[in-house]
């Protein structure tokens, strides 16, 4: 009972991740029409951007290993420590939540240039191109990263007061050995936070209206006067800035390196595929759902009865729906069915 | 009884000719008929030899890979006399004199194995061919080690191995071109036992997650045959998928499993990943049957010690080598590496450096290229002053024998680069094994 509910956690924590890429993916390809394969970098940029914040809040003095001659052997000494004491080392300590400062204007910034500077260009091209430029820009983009952050992973803790366990057993009344980490049930608040401000942000807002209304109609939005290329560029922007977020709470989780966002690009697509592409609704559902399939498809008494099962199960629900649903699960009629 | 006292000049002269043609004459018949014999890449006709240092330049391993490459061209400048010569002022017994091998200036190409076996092959296979190298070295993983032994093989060339752990490199999967100075799982296995024995008694619960690879088999089994040795059980043992990412759906089981201990047969980026989750997960704090619950990371890198970061302090594992050991073989080279790099050297780059020396070395004794002869040199061969004490590349299965190091994460460490503590140097005598125990079969030496 306790390896079950802890599976299910792990799946839900696991699928908010995938939900929340896939829900740009589905943004961007609703609105733009466009495959955004470099999409999963944006997942890798949004754990650089804590990195980095990290990195600037603990700019430090060096105090030089006067035993070690042959090369500069040395302690930091962060300067927020030194001038602020106690209060420096917290800030320091909440870097991850607190780089959520720079993830936001930076995202959006990155998104807007990306759209701006070379996705525009691919909008009346066909997929198999768009998936090729798209591609290319997100091998840029990690390498680029790769040659000023090296390729070995970058520890990013969270903050030492949320470092350990839950204890949820307890709080359930049940096995005291059910403890769950706190930054995984923040990353799920969270995600589920992001979500429906997402969904509120389209369903509640004038400019969602529109967006809305340009997923289904693009023309006629526009025949109306509105600027729906604009508005769609700022659709741009916001799946970068769900992406990033995405990534910056990921951090103390995964600790980034250069090569994350490929590693969640292909299980996002997946995700998209089988909620159907095109459907928010549908890449949130199907990104919770394989999530907790793939949890639950590692559990040992499931291994035992499937060996391997654990690392095709995500593919084989994709195989088994675009051979019984191409559409997806909740897939508008018409689209990835011819 | 001949008139001496009549010898002229001339006779004095012919006499001379006569003894230095005696004297010269096995040589005839041996070295020159060496170079004279058809091998890939003969360099006896150019006035350089060439060298392949095949590393991962891209992928996960990329920064071990940059290491290793920096290691190999302080070993070709060195050879080159060129530097301060780091080991090869300490390396014993050592022809090596600074004038390149046999007298030919080293050159060098280098290939990028990806980390992925067919990528390695191709760009081993391409040096061999285009680039006309004489031996190649390098790698960051068993899996790659052990294809591309396979290609040298085929082709006649030597290979000395990177970094490799798994028993399978110079175990089932042995090759007489293929040589490996970094140790193996066996060994590490055989290293942390007593000190297992010391810290954690002999009634354990212990938990394995495994990488699903050769490697990860190979560690997997050699350290529950220490464990089980030491009369601690194995509660299960798990294999997960290379690259994982996210391993808490492996890590959840074991907060039930009855177990007080995790043994992480992951390396790189999955180990540092995996041990990352598993302190989120608490496993670090808990008490299991009484007892703290302990990880244990059986191979170590400092790459991995810098990616795991605080999570690492205090857990126990084993390296092949380290910058902070204070023999002249080793502080020659960390003088070396870090005068021109700025940085002390990896394991990863150690053994690097040492390959290619041996290798040279091998083919002044032999006094030939020709790979047979090197082959037979490096057999068996037995030298000091590299680090590690003093070593035996054994012939049976071209595996080097030497000190192994216990280490653990550094609790207060003194700056960026002392990351693990040497917690023991285990003796060479103490991680030896029989060579038959893995089977396997090296081949021919003409091929």
């Amino acid at each position: 009972m306790d390896a079950i509910f802890l599976q299910l956690l792990n799946g839900l924590d696991k699928g908010g991740a995938y939900a929340l890429i896939a829900l740009g993916l589905t943004l961007v390809f609703g609105t733009l029409g466009v495959v955004n394969f470099a999409h999963g970098a944006l997942f890798m940029l949004g754990a650089f951007c804590a990195v980095s914040f990290q990195k600037l809040l603990t700019i430090s003095m060096k105090v030089r290993d006067e035993s070690i001659t042959f090369f500069e052997a040395y302690k930091e000494v962060p300067y927020l420590e030194i001038w602020f004491g106690d209060f420096g080392s917290m800030i320091i300590d909440w870097s991850v939540p607190l780089s959520i400062l720079l993830t936001i204007p930076t995202m959006l910034l990155i998104g807007l240039a990306m759209e701006r500077g070379l996705i525009k260009h691919f909008y009346k091209r066909t997929h198999a191109e768009q998936i090729l430029v798209t591609f290319g820009l997100a091998i840029v983009v990690q390498e680029v990263i790769r040659h000023f952050y090296g390729a070995n992973p970058i520890p990013t803790p969270a903050p030492d007061i949320i470092s350990g366990s839950a204890p949820i057993g307890l709080w359930l009344g049940l096995s005291e050995n059910l403890v769950y980490p706190w930054w995984r049930i923040i990353y799920l608040t969270f995600s589920i936070i992001i979500i429906t401000a997402v969904f509120a942000f389209l369903q509640l807002t004038t400019f969602g209206m529109v967006v809305r209304a340009g997923m289904q109609d693009r023309e006629m939005v526009a025949m109306l006067g509105i600027n729906v290329e604009r508005k769609f560029t700022i659709v741009f922007g916001m799946a970068a800035v769900v992406a990033g977020l995405a990534g910056m709470m990921y951090a103390p989780i995964l600790p980034p390196d250069y090569h994350m966002g490929m590693d969640f690009l292909v299980l996002s697509f997946v995700v998209v595929v089988v909620g159907g592409m095109g459907s928010l609704r549908g890449a949130v559902a199907a990104g919770f759902l394989l999530g907790i399939l793939q949890s639950f498809a590692s559990l040992n008494e499931i291994k035992s009865i499937l060996p391997g099962i654990d690392q095709i199960i995500i593919y084989l629900v994709a195989v088994v729906i675009l051979l019984t649903r191409p559409r997806g699960l909740m897939g508008r009629k018409g689209v990835m069915e011819d | 009884m001949s008139d001496t006292k009549n010898w002229n000049r001339r006779d004095v002269m012919k006499a001379g000719a006569a003894f230095a043609a005696a004297g010269a004459a096995p040589m005839f018949f041996t070295k020159d008929a060496w170079a004279a014999k058809d091998f890939m890449n003969n360099p006896s006709n150019s006035s350089t030899v060439t060298l392949g240092f095949n590393v991962p330049q891209t992928g996960a391993y990329a920064d071990e890979g940059a290491d290793e490459l920096r290691a190999f061209k302080l070993a070709v400048k060195h050879l080159n006399g060129e530097g301060d010569g780091g080991m090869m002022n300490t390396m014993k017994p050592s022809m090596l004199k600074g004038n390149g091998i046999l007298g030919k200036k080293v050159a060098y190409v280098t290939g990028d194995t990806q980390t992925k076996s067919d990528a390695a092959r191709a760009s081993a296979k391409r040096m061999i061919e285009k680039d006309g190298v004489i031996m190649f070295s390098g790698g960051s993983s068993s899996g790659v080690a052990i294809a591309v032994q396979g290609l040298a093989q085929e082709m006649g060339v030597v290979f000395m191995a990177g970094l490799t752990h798994s028993n399978d490199t110079t175990g089932k999967d042995k090759r007489r071109y293929g040589f490996r100075h970094f140790f193996n799982a066996k060994m590490s296995g055989s290293a942390l036992g007593p000190v297992l024995k010391e810290r954690m008694g002999t009634d354990r619960n212990a938990y394995h997650l495994t990488a699903d690879y050769t490697w990860g088999w190979t560690q997997e089994q050699s350290i529950k045959e220490t464990t089980e040795g030491l009369g601690w059980n194995t509660a299960k043992a798990v294999k997960t998928p290379v690259g994982a990412g996210d391993f808490s759906q492996y890590i959840t089981p074991i907060l039930n499993s009855g177990a007080d201990t995790l043994i992480l047969n992951h390396y790189g980026k999955d180990m540092i990943n995996s041990l990352t989750q598993a302190v989120q997960f608490g496993l670090r704090d808990k008490q299991v049957n009484g007892k703290d619950f302990q990880i244990i990371v059986p191979l170590y890198s400092r790459l991995m010690a810098q990616g795991a970061g605080e999570n690492l302090k205090g857990i126990l594992g084993t390296t092949n080598w380290n910058w902070a050991l204070t023999d002249n073989g080793s502080q020659a080279f960390v003088k070396s590496f870090g005068s021109e790099y700025g940085f002390p050297p990896s394991q990863a780059a150690h053994t690097c450096y040492v390959q290619t020396l041996l290798y040279a070395n091998a083919c002044e004794m032999a006094g030939t290229f020709y790979p047979p002869e090197v082959i037979k040199q490096l057999e068996g061969f037995n030298f000091d002053g590299m680090g590690n004490g003093k070593t035996e590349y054994r012939a049976a299965d071209h595996q080097c024998f030497k000190d192994v190091l216990v280490v653990e994460g550094n609790q207060n460490p003194s700056s960026q680069f002392d990351l693990l503590k040497i917690v023991k140097e285990v003796p060479r005598s103490q991680v030896e094994y029989d060579a038959s125990i893995f089977g396997g079969d090296l081949g021919p030496y003409e091929v």
